[in-house]
Parts: C-alpha cells; sequence; structure tokens
C-alpha cells in the first residue's frame, strides 16, 4: 500500500524554510544606512516603528522624518530590498502621524552623529522649541564639547539640520533640529 | 468633490504655491542664509503639499502628481496671498510671517479635528513649521528695531492684510487679528478680506512654470 495522502504531499513540497523571524528582520533593516547621513542607520534614526512577518509577508510601518527629505523614497525602496533579501514580500506602511520626532533617535544614534560632527537633537521635553531657546539654549559643540555655542541660521544645508558656531574652538557645526 | 476633499486640496495647494514662490528666493537672497533659509522652507512646504495631495488623491483615485500638476489653474483652491509674486525683500518677511502666523492658527484647529488622519498629519507638520515661525518673528524683530525697517514693514503688511485674512475661514480671522496686532502692537485696519476663490494675475505664469514638465512627457518622467 503506498504512502498516506499527508504524506505524499508532504514530500512534494520543497524544502521548508526556517521560519522568518521578526528579529531576522529588524537586523536587516538596521544594516541600512541613512541616505544622507550613512553613519547612522535608519533604526537607530527610530524610522522604523514595527515590524509584522506574516508567513512570506513582511509589513513594516515607516514613520518618515521631515515630509519634504528627499531621501525618504530611498529609505523605503531600501527596506523593500532588504524585505526581499530575506526571500519575503514586503509592504512597507508610510505613516503619516506626528509619532516620529527627534526623540525616536536611539542613544546609539545620537553618540554615531556626534562622533561624525553632527550634534545629536535636544531632547523634546521641554516642548516645541522657541527661538529663545536655540538662542540661549546650552546647545554643545560635537567637536570641542563647550557650550559656549551660537545660533547662525536656523536653517542648513537639509530641512533637519541648523547651523551653529563654537566661540571655543571656532568650528562651525551642524546641529540637528529637534522635532 | 467631498468637503474633506476640498479641505485637503486648499491646504496642499497653498503649501505648493507657497513652496514654489519661496524658492524664487534661490541664489538671489539678500546673503546666503537666506538663500539657505528660503530654499529649506520651500522644501518643507513642497514635502507638505505632497503629503497631502496623496491623502487628497485616495478621497479622488489618482495620484498626487495629477493633482499637483494635472489641475487647470482655475481648479486651484489656493488663497491669493500665496500666489503673489513679491521679490522684494520687506513684503517677502511680511508674507512670510502672515502666513505663517494664519498656518499655526488652522493647524492647531486641525489638530483638535474629530478625523484622526487630518489631526495626525497636522501635527505632524506643524512640527517643521514651528521653525519657519522663528525664521519669521526673528525677521519680524529685526525689521521692526529700525525706524526704516519698521516703515517698510508697516506698508508691506497694511497691502498685504486683506489677502492674510483670506487664508482663513471667518470663524478662524479674530485669532489672526488678534495674534497679529499683539506683535505688532498697533490695531490693523477693518478690511475685506481677499480669500481663496479667485486668483492673481501672476499665479498664470507659475502654473505655466510648475506644469511644464508633466505637460512635455504626458506619459509620466521616470527620474
Amino acid at each position: 500500500m503506498s504512502a498516506a495522502p499527508e504524506e505524499r504531499g508532504a514530500r512534494l513540497k520543497p524544502r521548508p524554510r526556517a521560519r522568518l523571524e521578526v528579529d531576522s528582520v529588524w537586523r536587516a533593516l538596521a544594516e541600512i544606512p541613512d541616505p544622507e547621513i550613512p553613519v547612522i542607520s535608519i533604526v537607530d534614526l527610530g524610522v522604523v516603528a514595527d515590524v509584522r512577518v506574516a508567513g512570506n509577508r513582511v509589513e513594516v510601518d515607516f514613520t518618515p522624518t521631515f515630509m519634504g527629505c528627499p531621501a525618504l523614497d530611498t529609505m523605503r525602496h531600501q527596506m523593500e530590498d532588504a524585505v526581499r533579501g530575506l526571500g519575503a514580500e514586503p509592504v512597507v506602511h508610510v505613516v503619516l502621524d506626528d509619532s516620529w520626532s527627534t526623540d525616536r533617535i536611539t542613544p546609539e544614534g545620537r553618540e554615531k552623529l556626534r562622533d561624525a560632527g553632527f550634534a545629536p537633537p535636544a531632547p523634546r521635553s521641554a516642548g516645541a522649541p522657541t527661538l529663545l531657546q536655540l538662542e540661549r539654549g546650552p546647545f554643545g559643540c560635537p567637536w570641542c564639547g563647550s557650550t559656549d555655542t551660537r545660533l547662525d541660521n536656523v536653517f542648513g544645508p537639509t530641512p533637519c539640520r541648523s547651523l551653529r558656531y563654537c566661540n571655543a574652538c571656532r568650528q562651525p557645526f551642524e546641529q540637528f533640529k529637534t522635532i | 468633490m467631498n468637503e474633506r476633499a476640498q479641505l485637503l486640496l486648499s491646504l496642499a495647494d497653498d503649501e505648493l504655491i507657497l513652496g514654489w514662490r519661496n524658492s524664487e528666493w534661490t541664489g538671489i537672497a539678500p546673503f546666503l542664509e537666506e538663500d539657505v533659509a528660503f530654499s529649506s522652507i520651500a522644501q518643507n512646504e513642497i514635502g507638505h503639499a505632497r503629503a497631502l495631495y496623496e491623502l487628497a488623491a485616495r478621497e479622488l483615485g489618482t495620484d498626487a502628481d495629477a493633482l499637483a500638476f494635472d489641475r487647470p489653474l482655475e481648479e486651484y483652491r489656493s488663497a491669493p496671498l500665496v500666489e503673489l509674486r513679491r521679490l522684494e525683500w520687506a513684503r517677502t518677511i511680511a508674507r512670510h510671517w502672515l502666513y505663517e502666523t494664519a498656518d499655526a492658527i488652522r493647524l492647531d484647529a486641525l489638530k483638535e479635528s474629530d478625523d484622526e488622519e487630518l489631526a495626525g498629519i497636522a501635527a505632524k507638520i506643524d512640527r517643521e513649521e514651528v521653525y519657519h515661525r522663528i525664521h519669521a518673528e526673528m525677521w519680524i524683530d529685526r525689521l521692526l528695531g529700525t525706524d526704516e525697517g519698521r516703515g517698510r514693514l508697516d506698508e508691506a503688511l497694511d497691502e498685504l492684510w486683506p489677502y492674510a485674512l483670506g487664508v482663513l475661514d471667518d470663524a478662524l480671522r479674530p485669532e489672526l487679528v488678534r495674534r497679529v496686532e499683539a506683535k505688532l502692537g498697533r490695531a490693523m485696519q477693518e478690511v475685506a478680506p481677499i480669500a481663496r476663490g479667485r486668483h492673481e494675475a501672476e499665479l498664470a505664469e507659475l502654473h505655466e512654470e510648475m506644469t511644464m514638465v508633466r505637460r512635455s512627457a504626458p506619459a509620466g518622467a521616470r527620474w
């Protein structure tokens, strides 16, 4: 007598692949550098809000930073490629509410920014920034650590940065805006 | 078109047209910092427009680019304030500050909306607009600091005042009057608002320029 139908069916299936774990998706996404500031990954940047795995389908909730940032499309495509690289089908949901703020940048991400010469954003705990705070606040220089710095321009080379100048080491530097 | 789509298009059109106008300072602002500032503000405004067009597009069964660039000029819902071409510094700063002040009032109202999607996007936009307001107020303070600055700013503000009132619906206008008068320390004239629903003559040239690429590649250009 031949094998039971279930057994025959099992033999015809492709070799079972290890089930994709949420953690492996996070690890793959953590390999993606920010397109404009490649010292930091998009996971460090805090833009990956959630990852869900359902069979062969991986859903990623993506919370963009600045809405006019030209890197957003690149980030989305890179996430899709990373998921495909794991052999799964990506669905990236762009979440357009205010759940992303610069407070979502991880402590490791902040250190990486500082090491690369960008002053990480001040915490938002004090509420939305004000001109007085930008002019008088204790913003530290990423080069020498002095807080004797001044605001040169609220706007900088990209929407996410302001320009400051350090009076102590006489170096200009880029300060991440708090949003 | 339903009320929600109309509202989204009004917001998006304001941000797109003003973003375009602000970008006209790129390379020719009075000094380099302002080249950077106005270019950056333009980039933000156009980013906001894109997100708002995407919501509207879902409502209307089309896409954001089609809404931004394929409509005839008459169908734009922008406020006349943002359509004005004002390559003169006092008027630029006056328009910038009046618009950002009006926009803040509008965003505050939207953040309280029962429509969660609209409230969420308004809150996100507002996080960026804070910096536009800081920039505008910094300039108002600077111009108010000298007699010549004050004189030229006052003239520009009076000229643009009916346009500024026209950015907001009736219900929100008193708050604009309150905020503007509080900052300037003087009363504004009672005038009839120049509200959305009509267009400034100079929008035609901008519309022509803005839609040129789409018209040259009707099948859709890929970059």
